[in-house]
């Protein structure tokens, strides 16, 4: 019988991202608000300092920051057909665990999704016709254009110190920028982070070819930033260990750097820590929340009455969530009903890596930073014209090298042995002459009938609950976009000078054991239509309407660039519509 | 001197790896904190072999050597003491498959569904060391690994590579694919871990460890960054010299 | 801020020289406000308020002494277990002369000797606000040092010594504001209490105040400005680091970062540069010139500070402004006494949040990572290198720092 706890005004499921800038606005609006947080809390200076920080092996390869598959996992298979099995241990993402969530170890790329992008299915279908997207294909509009979220992504720069070079300032061009960005309202609050000699080397190649090279938007401050909440930042020192890793200088933004210490000042704020939400409870009508159960570290069972819900938790587990608490129709692909699980969507990845000559080429690739790069975005979303391609979507290709770690970045050109004197002896010969962007091609993941989340019908989490089910394989469009842009990336490597180019497709079947990126997103996506979606325009959810689902669950699909930028300004434009728009009116639809 | 470690190895049962060990608690009004690190890493000391027996690390010293064999300017594999650090991680958490998911039914899938064995990498190179002896002392007359010339070595290694030998118990390739990850972890990762004593995996490529401030070195391009290595341990300079 | 507050606050600083105001009874809202706010000068609450406890002056706090330590009594208005059953009188004579209900003698970690300078109106307003305050039942058992210092009458000579009783006098020769800087340091402030050097028996060298005192495992630094630690801080530095806990200089950290969270980040503007102005005026001796330090030790000083600590604090230890302390400006750094170097060293420190500054960036520990050799090398080239040739630190005093802190409970 879990112990009930007094009730409070919202309570918020995760301490991540979305959790904490939820957090903040709501407790700033007067709120009782209270947030609980399945890992540990993290801390700069005890849990990540530069004394220790910057070990490989311990966080990179045993995972030490991330979420323990011992805690919960979930299942994976490649088609419907198949038994899906656990993920014993991660690869293909790694989910975060803690305070902070994924904000404490990403690596600050901080984009701007397109203005087609938001449109993305009437874009295509007036441009393209509707025949020329596959038949099986799910993409949808996301009931919110990108001049909806314009000042939210501006909030989130600025609060964010994000580094780096506008393209469109109010329509206005600006060159060394991003031609094809949306428009927006002013310029970044900090200048580029500084360029190491590979990226520089790319973007030279780059605008020989013709294409308009920009530096990556970095969350990692070029210089010391104190953001519009009082909270600072210390200036970036490109230390080579940001992914996968805390940083220990403060100057990566995370809720840490940017959030947490204001929002804990708040008296009317609380978080508790290392405490495990396992559902969402409804009242008897089953249309609203009553609150949340959750489950500390002694296995004691509490339950936190609120009137409001926000589940901020990692995508998957948001859906999950949903899926045990029982909130939405389940999806099921066969029949194409329902909703929650639906739209379920990754990222196409590939890498090219290149060698030159060793006498010539000295790079540093541990002189690094989470967000360094120059990249080109000629390939992204609906920027060329795809038809005589066969394919839609695409994705930003930059060298993005963030890091030269040993461990993996050990690169040996095609055929030397795996192991002995010749591999010795190719490791030393190329590790400062080969270029190894790791994520260079940053490609969409459209969204399917056939890929999406249920709950697995065998294996189960410590407390005997389903785990969630992933199933999930490339389809055609994507690898053909894959190839396509591999293809172009491999050329300006090619036009740098490299004496090899090695490129590495993104291949079917989708290999859950190699890495490529944490941007799991959909399964419960916002939309215009109940049918077709789990959420209305502001992160609400229809079936519950004092319940708001952040993250980027909530992408109908995924689209060529990393999507913590869009996740934060979703949170900010659902914070805006609670505030003027839900209290007003609670228990009740937005613009219902 | 208590520090916040010692408190709760009990409550660690699910949180095995994760970095603050508290328990469940309330945060408001301050940003926690307490003195002394939360998680500070464990150090490998030298010392006997905490894993391996004597038999079985003589065993993979060689095959350390042979993985990565010595050259005039860097050591192998032995002498950088991948087979320490190996011994290390297969003694604590790795080496149990703490952490990971073990629940069952165990049921082998495609390779895209990831690794299905219920067997720990400590149990994978228990039985891998001894697959590997006994193949070699019944096909050398009685003798062990270590005790074969090293191109004698290079060949048993190459046939369990390609397939062609069976261990008891055990898939022998997998065995070789976990030493081909393994040992050069060994190489490559901080020194603390036991392993690139002398960081000299690091100074074979030129990775300068934990320095943590680039920013003059942003700009330099076309240059070799020339500082030495430093670990989380440090480096000789850090020690005055006595004169 | 309310109206009301911003007037009150104004009439509190009518009132400081306690010349000006009018005798003001219990319901008298001004006598309430200036006493709250003599409160806050003076920190009661960092004593008399046992953190976390919500409980504010129930008291039952342990406070440190060279000497053992103290248990601080409850001072809300509850009858049996507060003060509420004193009179004006007895309260007063408490505060000011140090001597408690029943005639015995306080021990000086109640600083009557400071408390001394204020007005019998001050002392009375502090009483109103108190009065005011929620009555909580806490029965403290006020306790007794170790012999012979369990002798009351033992307090006796030390007063003798030490306690010289009376009211703030301002120099004529001074402007107003540093008169009220004076009045507020030597007075309620008490800043002298941790930062004035003590004699064996713990009484102040007034020759040599404000210039460092090592307590509670932290030391207080010199704070004087003529020649000492602060000769590089401007008057609105040292007001911006009381009113925030960090300037482009420092940050407070230890026992200064209460003293800037329940004290000095609630003071007026005004009075902040009251003490600014005073503290700058207050003679100090020139820092040492550089001290003769082992040239080895200073070559593996300056190699771990490169490798560790140039991150955050910079190659050249300038730091960030408000985020990373400056070294060379940092008054701790160059003190005579490097405990709190070796403190933050070894164990970390975390810098104090405030309203205006709440990143409060902590600096993480090295004492498990360094040895006693490294970090004595390390403490002497920062010392050296910053800290204007700062005395050298040795392997042995490493060794000490860390059995001291060992034994710590705070």
């Amino acid at each position: 019988m879990p112990h009930k706890l007094p009730a409070k005004d919202v309570v918020i499921v995760g301490l991540g991202w979305t959790g904490s800038i939820m957090a903040y606005e709501l407790a700033d609006a007067g709120l009782d608000v209270v947030a609980i947080e399945r890992g540990p809390w993290r801390n700069t200076a005890t849990d990540f300092p530069p004394g220790y920080a910057a070990d490989e092996l311990r966080y990179r390869i045993r995972h030490e920051l991330f979420l323990r598959p011992e805690q919960t996992t979930f299942t994976f298979r490649n088609k419907m057909n198949q038994t899906a099995l656990p993920i014993r241990s991660w690869g293909a993402f790694m989910p975060p665990n803690g305070v902070g969530g994924g904000g404490v170890h990403w690596n600050a790329e901080t984009w701007r999704f397109l203005p087609s992008d938001f449109v993305v299915r009437s874009h295509l279908t007036q441009r393209y016709g509707a025949n020329f997207l596959p038949q099986d294909m799910t993409i949808q509009d996301w009931g919110v254009t990108y001049d909806d979220l314009e000042p939210h992504y501006d909030r989130f720069e600025y609060l964010c110190g994000t580094s780096g070079q506008a393209g469109n300032v109010k329509g206005q061009i600006i060159d060394g920028g991003n031609p094809f960005e949306g428009a927006r309202s002013r310029p970044y609050p900090n200048p580029p982070q500084q360029q190491p000699f590979g990226p520089t080397l790319f973007a030279k190649a780059a605008r020989d070819l013709g294409y308009k090279p920009f530096p990556q938007p970095s969350g990692n401050m070029s210089r010391a930033y104190r953001n519009p909440l009082g909270v600072r930042l210390g200036p970036c020192t490109y230390c080579g260990f940001c992914e996968w890793f805390g940083c220990g200088n403060y100057s990566k933004a995370s809720p840490q750097t940017t959030i947490l210490p204001v929002l804990v000042r708040k008296a009317n704020f609380s978080a508790r820590d290392n405490s495990e939400v396992t559902r969402i409870n409804l009242d008897a009508s089953g249309k609203r929340a009553t609150g949340v159960t959750f489950v500390d570290v002694d296995g004691n069972e509490w339950e936190q009455p609120a009137d409001l819900v926000i589940l901020s938790a990692y995508t998957i587990f948001n859906v999950q969530l949903l899926l045990l608490s029982q909130i939405g129709k389940p999806y099921d692909p066969v029949a194409n009903t329902g909703v929650i699980g639906r739209n379920f969507t990754h990222q196409t990845i590939s890498d090219v890596t290149s060698f030159f000559d060793p006498a010539k080429f000295v790079f540093n690739p541990f002189i690094a930073s989470g967000a360094i790069g120059m990249c080109i975005d000629e390939f992204n979303g609906d920027n060329f014209d795809h038809g005589p391609h066969g394919f839609v979507g695409g994705g930003y290709m930059g060298q993005v090298q963030t890091n030269g770690r040993p461990i993996e970045t050990a690169p040996v050109p095609p055929g030397t042995l795996r192991w002995g004197a010749q591999w010795k002896k190719a490791v030393k010969e190329n590790y400062q002459s080969a270029l190894k962007p790791g994520t260079g091609v940053h490609g969409s993941m459209y969204s399917y009938r056939d890929v999406y989340v249920d709950l697995d019908p065998t294996y189960k989490d410590r407390f005997g609950r389903p785990l969630a089910r992933l199933t999930m394989d490339f389809h055609d469009n994507e690898l053909k976009q894959n190839r396509f842009l591999t293809d172009k990336f491999a050329g300006i490597f090619q036009a740098m000078g490299a004496r090899q180019v090695v490129k590495e497709y993104r291949t079917g079947p989708y290999d859950v054991t190699k890495y490529q990126t944490t941007h799991l997103c959909g399964g419960a996506i916002m939309g215009t239509d109940p049918a077709t979606s789990a959420l209305n325009r502001y992160q609400q959810c229809w079936d519950v309407p004092n319940l708001f689902v952040t993250g980027a669950s909530a992408f109908p699909q995924n689209h060529g660039y990393n999507p913590t930028g869009t996740v934060a300004a979703l949170a900010y434009w659902t914070a805006d519509a609670i505030r003027g728009k839900y209290l007003k009116n609670p228990d009740h639809l937005i613009d219902g | 001197m208590l520090n916040r470690r010692t408190f709760l190895i009990a409550a660690a049962v699910w949180f095995a790896g994760t970095t603050s060990l508290t328990r469940a608690s309330l945060v408001r009004e301050h940003m926690p904190w307490s003195p002394f690190p939360s998680d500070e890493p464990d150090i490998v000391r030298p010392g006997p072999w905490q894993f391996f027996t004597v038999d079985e690390a003589v065993a993979m010293e060689a095959i350390a050597d042979r993985i990565i064999p010595p050259d005039p300017e860097t050591p192998g594999g032995k002498q950088a003491g991948c087979t320490v650090f190996l011994d290390r991680q297969l003694r604590g958490p790795y080496g149990s498959s703490a952490g990971l998911y073990r629940s069952g039914p165990f049921i082998k899938g495609s390779k895209e569904q990831g690794p299905q064995s219920p067997l720990t990498p400590a149990e994978l190179y228990r039985k891998g060391l001894a697959g590997l002896d006994k193949y070699c002392k019944a096909n050398n007359g009685g003798k062990g690994f270590a005790e074969l010339a090293a191109d004698q070595q290079d060949g048993v290694l190459k046939k369990i590579e390609a397939g062609e030998i069976a261990f008891e118990g055990i898939d022998a390739r997998g065995f070789f694919d976990a030493l081909l990850k393994d040992v050069p972890e060994g190489f490559f990762s901080d020194p603390i871990h036991g392993g690139n004593i002398d960081m000299v995996g690091w100074k074979m490529i030129g990775f300068p460890g934990i320095r943590y401030d680039y920013r003059d070195w942003v700009g330099r391009h076309n240059e070799r960054y020339p500082n030495p290595p430093v670990s989380i341990m440090g480096r000789a300079d850090w020690t005055p010299q006595k004169s | 801020m309310g109206n009301a507050r911003t007037i009150a606050i104004a009439l509190a600083a009518l009132c400081a020289s306690s010349r000006v105001c009018e005798s003001a009874g219990p319901q008298d809202f001004s006598a309430v406000e200036h006493g709250r706010y003599l409160a806050i000068a003076a920190d009661c609450g960092s004593c008399h308020t046992n953190p976390d406890s919500h409980q504010p002056f129930a008291g039952g706090r342990p406070i440190e002494t060279p000497f053992g330590f103290l248990v601080a009594p409850n001072i809300t208005p509850d009858r049996e277990t507060g003060i509420g059953a004193w009179t004006d009188e007895e309260f007063d004579a408490a505060v000011r002369q140090g001597r408690s209900r029943d005639g015995a003698r306080l021990y000086p970690a109640m600083p009557f000797p400071y408390f001394t300078h204020m007005s019998r109106q001050d002392v009375a307003d502090i009483r109103a606000y108190l009065n005011t305050i929620e009555p909580v039942h806490n029965p403290v058992t006020v306790n007794r040092l170790p012999f012979p210092l369990s002798l009351r009458d033992s307090m006796i000579a030390w007063d003798a010594l030490y306690f010289t009783p009376g009211e703030f006098r301002a120099d004529p020769s001074k402007s107003a504001t540093w008169n009220r800087g004076a009045y507020l340091v030597q007075g309620p402030g008490h800043c002298g209490a941790c930062h004035t050097p003590k004699t064996l028996l713990g009484g102040d060298k007034s020759s040599t105040a404000l210039q460092g005192y090592t307590l509670q495992g932290w030391t207080a630094p010199d704070i004087t400005g003529g020649q000492g630690s602060l000769h590089g801080w401007s008057v609105e530095d040292i007001v911006v680091y009381l009113r925030t806990g960090h300037n482009q200089h420092a940050a407070a950290a230890g026992l200064m970062s209460e003293v800037v969270d329940l004290s000095t980040s609630r003071l007026t503007d005004e009075d902040l540069k009251a003490i600014a102005v005073y503290l700058k005026d207050v003679s100090g001796p020139a820092p040492e010139t550089a001290s003769a330090a082992d040239p080895a030790v200073l070559t593996a000083g300056g190699a771990i500070f490169q490798d560790l600590c140039a991150a955050c604090h910079q190659r050249d230890g300038t730091g960030v402004p408000y985020m990373f302390p400056d070294l060379a400006q940092a008054a701790t750094v160059s003190a005579k006494d490097p405990t709190t170097v070796l403190r933050v060293i070894l164990q970390g420190a975390q810098s104090v949040a405030t309203e205006q500054e709440p990143t409060g960036p902590a600096m993480p520990a090295f004492g498990w990572q360094l040895d006693d050799a490294q970090i004595a090398a390390l403490a002497t080239y920062v010392r050296n290198h910053f800290g204007k040739g700062a005395s050298p630190v040795s392997e042995g005093d490493v060794r000490k720092a860390r059995a001291a802190l060992a034994a710590r409970t705070n």
